[in-house]
């Protein structure tokens, strides 16, 4: 029953429970992918709200804008990579084939993050070093800012990973990694989309 | 027909069954322990709060009398003050303890979706109340910027705490909101999720949906006071210009630049609107229920109670710049804020209707939690229509610096839920515990806080429209406010003292009641809801036994005619004839 069917229902008319054995639900899948897609609701709406911080302090008459190290580029390439592997290994574990390739795929494609990680930290040492310290601009500020709030959400993915990962290679049941790989896939596009769109905010302003 | 046997159970059998003490009561995974040590915690920390208002009315009373604090300490209390009653106590309280004892009784679930997480966020809600505490002991003390911690003047010097103390402040922040959106997650995913079968989600309480939507709103508003909170740590800490503008401070220029203050004041408000309905939707749900059982009458226009619950979580996402009017705003921003918060009213009172519509011809049981519920009406009718003389900008204009502002958000989120929390705590406490609260000392508490909270707060309004300003420490001598303005701050202050200490009356009740309470049974109150139905009170690990409860019917089956008792629990089966008025909204409630 759809949720607006049910919020529209008499409530007060006698009615007998249907004959399913399990719970009442309104989402027929995993709880943990519900929980997931509410977090990443959350991290949407906090990303939301620093790019509209953004584009009102722009307005404010000290913006100088930062020219986009072009080692962002390499960086984006790492994670675009790191997102296709964890696609590869959702994909193959659906199926419960090959676990070798699985576990290869699942743990380069965490190595690609964490690269990325130390990429966008070489990134900070660049600017750093060019004179455009956290505080010396709001436009570096907003900088630091963002992709430091990104790297925090990736890194408390790679928890996540670091954990599957033990586990799928400490097992030879895919099942009982496949939904982690699944929530690790979802929240690693997830991640990639928000941190193309970061990257145009940041390249175009 | 108490119970149907329910023929596979698998999907939350896995028991993480409790051996040892530690596992049952320190780290527990049960989310009833664990919603005691959330209520627990929050109380105590609510009780700290209470007493740094008590130190400020002293002030305020008695201003050559007492030297207790100065104006530092002042400002100081000012702020932790409101900090830990909105945030610390009633967010955490109604959420964390009440959302957590009652979400999986009264969805017959056996615990939460993600009880571990439950518990990480009852550990992480006890780190935040520590490190906020622990700024009372650093140097310079916890701050003093008020609980709206507004930019410049939180990190210039001169105010209290402008070091160690704001800092502490935005770190606790940071992690109250972590701990909350573990618990929050799991909240939304049980309701979603858990529910037992024929529980469709319009038979559930309005508990649960106030307690469901609310969290809903507070994952979405919190994020705005994590990314405020987050911006202002690098002001302080690393010389960033997010809200900082140019400024000067003790008489040297500051290293900041272009920031905006208003910018945080936006940001802030975006989080601080919604959570006065944070606040008032769990409250609103909890006081529904009392009333609904108490009157042994079914809740009036269930649906559009729902809806209202729904609406004004919607509406509360655009009505937070009327926190700002005098920021200085464009006029016309103004009249859209002051339009929606106009409209805001509409669910609200459509709820207070409902209310008085549920007690009309009632059987009405005036006991305790009875009788806070309908304190807590009239309360909220009187906080609610101050609200709308301050919704309005001409009107707010001159009244925002005065006391009449702090007399409106004290009747409106401060006392209201407050009796709501006191209602709900003589209301399920027999269910906690299995015993029943004494009900003459639970009287007297009623009056002695109903009386005192009026005396309190009705004056403050006429202080208000005399101009008294409020965050002062002190009036010193002015031509516009008269000698009897002090003569009602003492007054306001003995009130104030007065309905402190009677609040030992309630605690005298916890104690003594846990241990010469009369056993109360499991449905002391004759209510419908799951949670009453419970095979053991207080409910043991996992609830239900061995058989889930199945739900045949709505939470408010009352004083249906033709039946023999005034109530139909949720789970028993069986038509009996309460639905052959198909054609009005609200099925009727005629006695038998």
């Amino acid at each position: 029953m759809s949720f607006y069917k049910q919020v529209t229902s008499k409530p007060w008319e006698y009615q007998e429970p249907g004959t399913g054995t399990g719970p009442e639900v309104v989402f027929g899948s995993e709880s943990e992918k519900i929980a997931l897609a509410l977090f990443l609701i959350v991290v949407s709406v906090i990303f939301s709200l620093l790019t509209v911080t953004y584009y009102l302090r722009m307005d404010i008459g000290d913006w100088v804008p930062l020219a986009d190290p072009s080692m962002l580029w390499l960086n984006t390439g790492l994670l675009v990579v790191s997102s296709v592997l964890f696609q590869y290994s959702r994909t193959k574990a659906q199926v419960e084939e090959n676990l070798s390739a699985i576990r290869l795929a699942f743990f380069v494609g965490g190595i690609c993050a964490m690269l990325f990680v130390g990429g966008q930290l070489l990134v900070w040492q660049q600017l750093d070093g060019n004179g455009l310290g956290v505080a010396s601009n709001p436009s570096s500020a907003f900088f630091y800012l963002l992709t430091g709030m990104h790297a925090v959400h990736l890194i408390g993915g790679l928890w996540v990973w670091s954990k599957t990962s033990f586990r799928l290679f400490s097992t030879t049941e895919v099942s009982q990694s496949r939904l982690s790989i699944e929530l690790c896939t979802t929240y690693w596009h997830f991640l990639l989309v928000l941190w193309v769109l970061l990257f145009a905010v940041l390249a175009n302003t | 027909m108490a119970y149907v046997p329910l023929a596979d159970q698998d999907h939350d059998q896995e028991h993480h069954d409790p051996h040892t003490f530690i596992t049952k009561y320190v780290w527990s995974q049960d989310h009833k322990v664990i919603a005691i040590q959330y209520a627990g915690t929050a109380i105590f920390v609510g009780l700290v709060a209470l007493g740094l208002s008590a130190m400020m009315r002293l002030q305020l009373g008695f201003p050559d009398t007492f030297s207790l604090i100065d104006p530092s300490s002042y400002y100081q209390a000012v702020t932790m003050h409101g900090m830990i009653m909105v945030v610390y106590l009633l967010t955490a309280l109604f959420m964390g303890g009440f959302g957590n004892y009652l979400i999986p009784l009264m969805c017959g679930a056996r615990d939460m979706v993600f009880p571990y997480l439950n518990m990480l966020s009852f550990w992480f809600y006890l780190l935040s109340v520590l490190i906020l505490l622990s700024s009372f002991f650093v140097t310079g003390g916890p701050t003093g910027a008020g609980w709206t911690l507004y930019p410049p003047q939180t990190i210039t010097p001169g105010t209290p705490g402008h070091e160690t103390g704001i800092l502490l402040m935005l770190i606790s922040l940071a992690v109250f909101i972590v701990a909350f959106t573990m618990g929050g997650l799991n909240y939304i995913t049980t309701v979603l999720q858990y529910r037992t079968r024929g529980l469709t989600m319009m038979r559930l309480p309005l508990t649960v949906w106030g307690i469901f939507t609310a969290t809903a709103l507070a994952l979405f508003a919190f994020p705005a006071l994590l990314v405020s909170a987050i911006m202002m740590t690098f002001d302080l800490l690393l010389g960033t210009s997010f809200f900082m503008p140019a400024i000067m401070a003790a008489g040297e220029q500051l290293d900041y630049n272009g920031g905006s203050p208003i910018l945080f004041q936006h940001l802030f408000w975006f989080f601080g609107h919604p959570e006065v309905y944070i606040v008032a939707l769990p409250a609103f749900g909890l006081v529904s229920d009392v009333l609904s059982t108490h009157a042994r009458k079914n809740i009036f226009g269930y649906r559009m109670m729902v809806w209202a619950i729904i609406a004004i979580g919607g509406l509360s996402f655009v009505v937070w710049a009327h926190h700002m009017y005098v920021s200085g705003m464009n006029p016309y921003f103004g009249f859209f804020f002051a339009t929606t918060t106009l409209i805001i009213a509409v669910p609200t009172a459509l709820k207070v209707y409902n209310w008085v519509l549920t007690l009309w011809e009632g059987d009405i049981r005036l006991n305790t939690p009875m009788l806070f519920a309908i304190g807590f009406v009239f309360t909220f009718i009187h906080g609610g229509l101050t609200g709308l003389f301050l919704g309005n900008v001409v009107i707010d204009l001159p009244l925002s610096d005065t006391y009449f502002v702090v007399a409106h958000f004290h009747m409106v989120m401060g006392v209201s839920p407050v009796l709501v929390v006191f209602a709900a705590i003589y209301h399920w406490y027999p269910k906690m515990t299995g015993k029943m609260m004494n009900e003459t000392l639970g009287k007297m508490h009623f009056w002695c806080t109903f009386l005192g909270t009026y005396a309190i707060y009705l004056p403050m309004h006429y202080l208000g429209f005399l101009g008294v300003p409020r965050r002062y420490y002190a009036m010193g001598s002015t031509d516009f406010i008269p000698e009897s303005a002090q003569a009602l701050n003492a007054n306001i202050t003995l009130a104030a003292l007065f309905v402190a200490v009677t609040q030992i009356l309630f605690f005298i009740n916890v104690f003594w009641s846990l241990k010469n309470g009369k056993p109360s049974g499991g449905n002391p109150w004759g209510a419908t809801t799951l949670e009453w139905q419970t095979p053991d009170t207080p409910p043991k690990h996992g609830n239900w036994g061995h058989d889930l409860p199945v739900v045949h019917r709505w939470a408010y089956d009352y004083s249906v005619p033709g039946y023999p008792q005034d109530f139909i629990p949720q789970n028993v089966a069986g038509d009996f004839g309460v639905s052959d008025d198909h054609d009005h909204d609200d099925a009727p409630a005629k006695h038998a």
